[in-house]
């Protein structure tokens, strides 16, 4: 499912335009990703939470050759899975 | 934040009452809670992905004994962030 596929079955179950649908949909995604952008963590309960974490400057190797290279510091989005949806998922085939 | 944000935002934002609004936001992460649970992905541009993945049985160890067990098949969900998003966390341009 993408973004579109969820506008639609969102403005079909609620029996909303699909304008309606999309400005939703758009601004519950466009909050989280300002919120992480702001470093700011993010809990949906029945979902999971979303933190960003940050890592400091290292000295990595480029895989192929071995050349050291230096990595710049940085921050990265984590999704940690709520225990319900997780049980919920788990048992699927 | 929460979904007490979102609600105010889309309130706020949109116009809609805060009950219609909170029930919205209910509906479209039900929505993506039950395309989970029957294992399908879900992508959203310019955010992320979410994927279910199979993991097959494997053998492990309880930490506490040592002793040697199968950790039995199961389905994990993962989340993979956009270059978008992960570029604007870095305050960097794509």
């Amino acid at each position: 499912m993408n973004k579109s596929e969820l506008i639609e079955t969102f403005a079909l179950q609620r029996e909303i335009s699909h304008k309606r649908a999309e400005e939703v949909v758009n601004m519950i995604f466009n909050s989280m990703s300002e919120a992480m952008t702001a470093g700011e963590r993010i809990e949906i309960r029945g979902l999971g939470s979303f933190v960003v974490k940050e890592y400091g400057a290292y000295t990595g190797r480029n895989p192929k050759t071995g050349e050291p290279i230096e990595v710049k510091p940085k921050k990265l989005p984590f999704f940690k899975v709520g225990k319900e949806l997780k049980e919920r998922i788990l048992d699927g085939e | 934040m929460t979904k007490a944000d979102i609600v105010e935002r889309i309130h706020q934002k949109i116009g809609l009452s805060k009950k219609e609004s909170a029930e919205m936001v209910e509906q479209v992460f039900g929505i993506m809670k039950s395309t989970l649970e029957a294992g399908e992905k879900i992508k959203i541009a310019g955010f992320g992905n979410f994927v279910v993945k199979q993991k097959a049985d494997r053998r492990g160890r309880n930490p506490q004994t040592g002793d040697a067990i199968t950790i039995s098949a199961r389905r994990i969900l993962t989340f993979k962030p956009s270059q978008v998003l992960k570029c604007g966390i870095n305050d960097e341009e794509e």
